[in-house]
């Protein structure tokens, strides 16, 4: 039967043909989906686990007891995993492991594009790439197959075109005859001390050698010769554009990434007049080549930045671009926080607080984006604490009042609890403002160990954020409501004030929660324009509910209004209202 | 280059429903034996930002986003977003769009004004335009939540793709209790 899947879905399908029994990730743009997809086949265990080195953990111990595990993460994931991955090559696994790398090459929802293909390399890890639905269930599968046929875990790289495209699948079956998992000691395979991984580091190079040397007879390589005047070494989406812009150059196209099929590579050489690699981001099929002895083209024409696009490779080659039709100026039109996000308050505070934030990552990233404008930095999960806590180090007795981190739930727990034991440990007065809207928000609304709920929807304990800020040693834990516009700047200006650390939590839900018991609209909102005197006050929080009419003569004069579909009622612009006359309806 | 491949994007704001509606057209083109290529952005666009998804069928599809200047049809859920895309279109391309208008923030916060006379500016640059009032036809036919499948309907005479398979994928991606609504909603904005 065929089906059109996304690139995830499709994953998620080729893991459950596999037999895999044990799927666990952390959520992450454009890797997401693939566990909302595991969690349809009931034979997978599916969880969150609260960060992505957890998740691998997880994958690693069912692998070593005897069971098919998939582990999934969007690229930066790779860097918070990379610590078990580099050993995992060397101890090799039991029951098959695939780790799925999901890279964003033009960062659509990331905050870089590194290239998950350098740890494959890096961390000794053979690497398949599928270019299309197919291929990402078919190499899903086969993965796992090669992983315990070479005894090394295997990734596979998807990108955010091959994760959210969507094409023709044909299904399979499960696998059934799988060998039931039990637990089996093995000491030297698996205690990676010195004495033993001395003894596991050659095999893995020998391991790749191998690989590479058979890389011609496996599924995943394939030449096809047709013109042979150009000949084009490429991979993953590479390859549709690829076909889709030079339909008659002879192609290689590669499955696996690395290692990479050496004598087939030669051979495909050989047969073409001029060679090519095509590929997004870095030169890592090209540097091979070419430390191969063999004359490449590839950086030369295509960009190191960005992801490339049939037009982009039209241009690369000189082809006539189809004439365009000139763009139109437009207002543009960035994502904004929902009508009613808890968030904004906090940034409606902080900015009128002059505080210097260090940000991080999630909805309330985009608290960086005016009118709220209050967000000064922003580099990776879990930084905003250890940020703050070295911005205090530097800075005046006076300036230091000003630091103040903003974290999530789900990046608290992912990485920011560490950052919080070191500026206890090492007392920095900064404030912490931890953002519990009850979920991860930003990647879809997913569940965590704080939200009371596992991916499967089944209840269970919720970490209790408050008692943990006490654990780790925080004095002062103050809880607000951040719509309360009053309330939340009276205690974010205290706890500034405050020589020592200490945590602000928020209390108020994501608005898009479905579950009725944690959130529920209030009554809608809407202006008495008769009576609204125009001076936009209401407009400074940024809610979309909310649109300014403009009176239409030319002049800056007009009134506001706020749209009843979209208005969940959460007070916050009456509070800003100073003649009154924003409430809710009867 | 890729002469009979049609070439379809799907344009609007997070939120509107649009890869919903991308998904019930790739699923049509499916089931008519083509063979479907889908491709879009999903992440931050659920924050209200612009969304633009390409839908691609043929004998084969290779490229699974629509080559820039190569589009058929555009089919636009907001003039402004439809405007913006109207770039992504061939010469001589169909554009379908929605008489709606969504305020972007610095409209709604007072910034800018939403640009003015972007229906004649499409109807200048493409003589094949259609505009729908999704919402109103929707509501005509019982629903106005199925204003996305009225415009669908309506793109669904520009597509060599038969009703049955509209109203097959239809059954297998609408709830069984809007489908009823839905199909009727899908029967108007063909007529129209
Ligand atoms: C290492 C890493 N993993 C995953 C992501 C993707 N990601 C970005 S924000 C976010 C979660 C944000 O959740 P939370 O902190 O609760 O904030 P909210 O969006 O709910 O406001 C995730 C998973 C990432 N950027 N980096
Ligand atoms: S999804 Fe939730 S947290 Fe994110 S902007 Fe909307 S309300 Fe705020
Ligand atoms: S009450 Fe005001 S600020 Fe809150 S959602 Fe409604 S319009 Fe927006």
């Amino acid at each position: 039967m065929k089906e059109i899947l996304s690139g995830n879905e499709a994953i998620a399908r080729g893991a459950y043909e596999a037999g895999c029994l044990v799927a666990c990730a952390y959520p992450g743009t454009p890797s997401t989906e693939i566990l909302e997809n595991t969690i349809k086949y009931t034979e997978i265990d599916s969880s969150w686990a609260p960060n992505e080195k957890v998740a691998l953990e997880v994958a690693i111990g069912a692998s070593f007891g005897g069971g098919r595990a998939l582990c999934t993460m969007k690229h930066v994931g790779v860097n918070v995993a990379a610590d078990p991955l580099f050993t995992l090559s060397y101890t090799g696994v039991r029951g098959g492991l695939v780790l799925v790398a999901a890279d964003d090459p033009e960062m659509h929802s990331s905050q870089n594009e590194q290239d998950s293909r350098n740890y494959a390399r890096f961390a000794k890890v053979p690497m398949l790439e599928p270019s299309d639905s197919r291929e990402c269930k078919e190499f899903t599968r086969l993965g796992f197959e090669l992983s315990e046929q070479y005894d090394t875990p295997v990734m596979l790289r998807s990108s955010t075109r091959i994760s959210h495209g969507k094409s023709l699948v044909e299904l399979g079956e499960r696998v059934t005859d799988l060998p039931l998992p039990k637990l089996e000691k093995n000491p030297a395979k698996l205690v990676m001390l010195p004495g033993n991984a001395r003894v596991r580091h050659p095999l893995v190079e020998q391991n790749l050698i191998n690989l590479s040397k058979a890389a011609a007879a496996l599924p995943f390589n394939r030449v096809e010769l047709r013109d042979t005047s150009i000949g084009i070494i490429t991979a993953g989406i590479c390859y549709q554009y690829v076909r889709e812009v030079l339909p008659n150059a002879s192609t290689l196209k590669l499955g696996m990434v690395y290692p990479l099929p050496h004598e087939l590579i030669r051979e495909f050489a050989s047969k073409v007049d001029t060679l090519y690699v095509i590929e997004e981001l870095d030169p890592f099929i090209e540097d091979q080549v070419k430390a191969m002895g063999i004359p490449v083209i590839g950086k030369e024409i295509i960009s190191l930045c960005g992801e490339l696009t049939p037009g982009r490779l039209r241009t690369a080659f000189g082809l006539p671009q189809a004439a365009v039709t000139p763009a139109e100026k437009m207002p543009g039109r960035p994502p904004n926080m929902c009508p009613g996000c808890p968030h904004r308050g906090v940034f409606f505070a902080l900015k009128q607080l002059r505080a210097y934030v260090t940000g991080d990552i999630g909805c309330y990233t985009l608290g960086f984006m005016p009118p709220l404008s209050a967000m000064d930095t922003c580099v990776c999960m879990g930084a905003s604490i250890g940020m703050a806590t070295g911005v205090t180090k530097v800075v005046s007795a006076e300036e230091k009042k000003k630091v103040v981190a903003v974290i999530g739930d789900s990046t608290f727990l992912h990485t920011g609890v560490n950052g919080l034991m070191d500026m206890v440990y090492n007392n920095s007065p900064a404030t912490v403002i931890i953002l519990d809207n009850n979920i991860t928000a930003m990647t879809g609304r997913q569940d965590n160990p704080a939200s009371g709920f596992t991916l499967m929807d089944d209840p269970t304990h919720a970490v209790n954020i408050p008692l943990l800020c006490k654990a780790v040693g925080v004095k002062h834990i103050r809880i607000v409501n951040p719509l309360d516009l009053e309330e939340t700047k009276r205690v974010i200006a205290e706890e500034m004030e405050r020589p020592e650390p200490s945590v602000i939590i928020t209390n108020k839900p994501c608005v898009l929660i479905k579950r009725e018991d944690v959130f529920q609209k209030g009554p809608i909102y809407a202006v008495d324009e008769e009576r609204c005197t125009g001076c936009r006050a209401c407009l400074k929080i940024g809610c979309p509910a909310i649109e300014w009419r403009a009176a239409g003569d030319g002049s800056r004069r007009g009134k506001a209004s706020i749209d009843p579909l979209l208005c969940t009622g959460c007070d916050v612009c009456r509070q800003l209202c100073k003649f009154d006359v924003i409430g809710s309806k009867p | 280059m890729s002469g009979q491949i049609k070439n379809i994007l799907l344009v609007g704001v997070g939120g509107q429903g649009i890869l919903l509606a991308s998904e019930i057209l790739s699923e049509a083109a499916m089931l008519a034996g083509f063979d479907v290529k889908k491709s879009e952005i999903h992440g931050m666009s659920q924050r209200g930002g612009s969304v633009v998804s390409h839908v691609r069928y043929g004998a084969e599809v290779f490229s699974p986003i629509v080559p820039e200047g190569e589009g058929d049809i555009l089919f636009g859920f907001e003039l402004m977003e439809t405007c913006r895309s109207l770039p992504l279109l061939k010469p001589g391309g169909t554009v379908v769009a929605n008489d709606l208008q969504i305020s972007p923030p610095s409209v709604l916060m007072g910034q800018e004004l939403y640009p003015g006379g972007l229906v004649e500016r499409i109807k200048a640059q493409f003589a094949d335009f259609l505009l729908v009032d999704g919402q109103k036809i929707a509501a005509d036919s019982g629903n106005v939540k199925a204003a996305n499948t009225v415009l669908l309907g309506a793109v669904s005479k520009r597509l060599s793709i038969a009703e049955e398979y509209w109203l097959k994928a239809l059954e297998k991606m609408v709830p069984a209790k809007a489908l009823d609504v839905n199909k009727r909603a899908f029967r108007m904005g063909r007529e129209f």
